[in-house]
């Protein structure tokens, strides 16, 4: 069996699973994406950067910090019929928050008020529309980063202002979201194929909860109402290794928020007691086994 | 574990015996990221820039 794992670099996350795979006997190419190279004219007998034809591997795993590499590298494979975890599909609706939101809404599935647009007069209507606050976010984005909480109408404006002037062309679609009242925290879950495995709880005195932003993380048990959420949501972009980011309303409903298809665990087995790495090699050997 | 140099401050580094090519640490003197870039010696650069588009 032949597993090729597409990297950035090697963070806690990757050294934790290849030193998983390994110990299961894989026998494994890393394959940074800075050494790709591919012939679109040509198909999957070209070789990788380890010098075996991408038709030889039983399965890629993408792990690519950067998102664009990671797609990209997924759609060439889908494309030659190289089986990936994620899938490019998957990866492709999880990367962009428009079309999450949109999986989640044809599956029926709870979540924020979101709106989406594109010129400064209609995404001021449509903050106002939610009411202050609301959360405007980049479509494509990561690690809580160029969140923005919009407390009222001159801080919509100066927002709005500053991204059609200093942002690239992706900055100009706007995702504006219903701000949701938390309870000081919210839910990270990890699905691995058909199982929730495990759930933290991202606690923080910070509006945003993401670890990388200092949200601490601790034990959520996964109740069959967050399992059977997590599942369909799962569902809803294609299925894999997910990280499925929930919210509590004051209420007591959940909400989904955004999923994840490149999961960041390092902090989140000692919490839990679930050996992530361990789970997601099994699978991805489980997958690789799977006849095509 | 083994010893080098970190490329920006030039402190001293103990090299984890674990380590893997294209593997990110940490400077505990100056704080910079660096990347192991070769194993047999190690070398170490200092790592890329957090990209707009990097995350999970």
């Amino acid at each position: 069996m032949h597993i090729g794992v597409l990297i950035t670099h090697v963070r806690a996350e990757e050294k934790l699973l290849l030193t998983a795979l390994r110990d299961q006997g894989v026998d494994l190419d890393v394959l940074p994406d800075r050494d790709l190279l591919f012939d679109l004219s040509a198909g999957p007998e070209q070789l990788s950067s380890a010098g075996r034809a991408w038709q030889d591997y039983d399965l890629v795993l993408e792990r690519c910090v950067s998102t664009s590499r990671g797609l990209f590298t997924l759609a060439v494979l889908d494309s030659w019929g190289v089986r990936t975890l994620n899938s490019y599909r998957t990866a492709a609706i999880c990367a962009d928050k428009a079309r999450c939101s949109l999986a989640f809404a044809d599956a029926g599935l709870p979540q924020p008020r979101t709106l989406l647009s594109f010129e400064a007069r209609t995404t001021l209507g449509a903050i106002e529309s939610l009411g202050y606050p609301a959360v405007l976010k980049p479509v494509t984005g990561s690690w809580g980063r160029l969140l923005a909480r919009v407390n009222d109408a001159d801080a919509a404006e100066a927002l709005i202002e500053h991204r059609q002037t200093l942002g690239s062309y992706n900055h100009h679609v706007y995702y504006s979201q219903e701000m949701v009242d938390k309870p000081g925290r919210d839910i990270r879950a990890f699905v691995i194929g058909e199982r929730t495995v495990c759930a933290i709880y991202r606690t923080s005195p910070h509006w945003i909860t993401n670890t990388a932003r200092g949200g601490v993380a601790s034990n959520c048990p996964v109740t069959p109402e967050l399992d059977d959420l997590c599942q369909r949501a799962a569902a809803a972009v294609g299925g894999g290794l997910l990280a499925i980011d929930v919210l509590e309303t004051g209420d007591g409903r959940l909400l989904l928020n955004e999923i994840n298809h490149t999961m960041e665990f390092r902090n989140s087995s000692a919490p839990t007691g679930v050996d992530i790495p361990a789970e997601v090699a099994a699978f991805v050997l489980a997958q690789a086994s799977v006849p095509v | 574990m083994s010893g080098t140099v970190c490329p920006e401050c030039d402190a001293a580094l103990e090299i984890p015996a674990d380590v893997m090519e294209n593997e990110l640490i940490a400077c505990l003197d100056c704080g910079s990221e660096l990347e192991v870039i070769a194993l047999d010696p190690v070398q170490l650069e200092l790592a890329p820039e957090v990209e707009e588009d990097w995350g999970e």
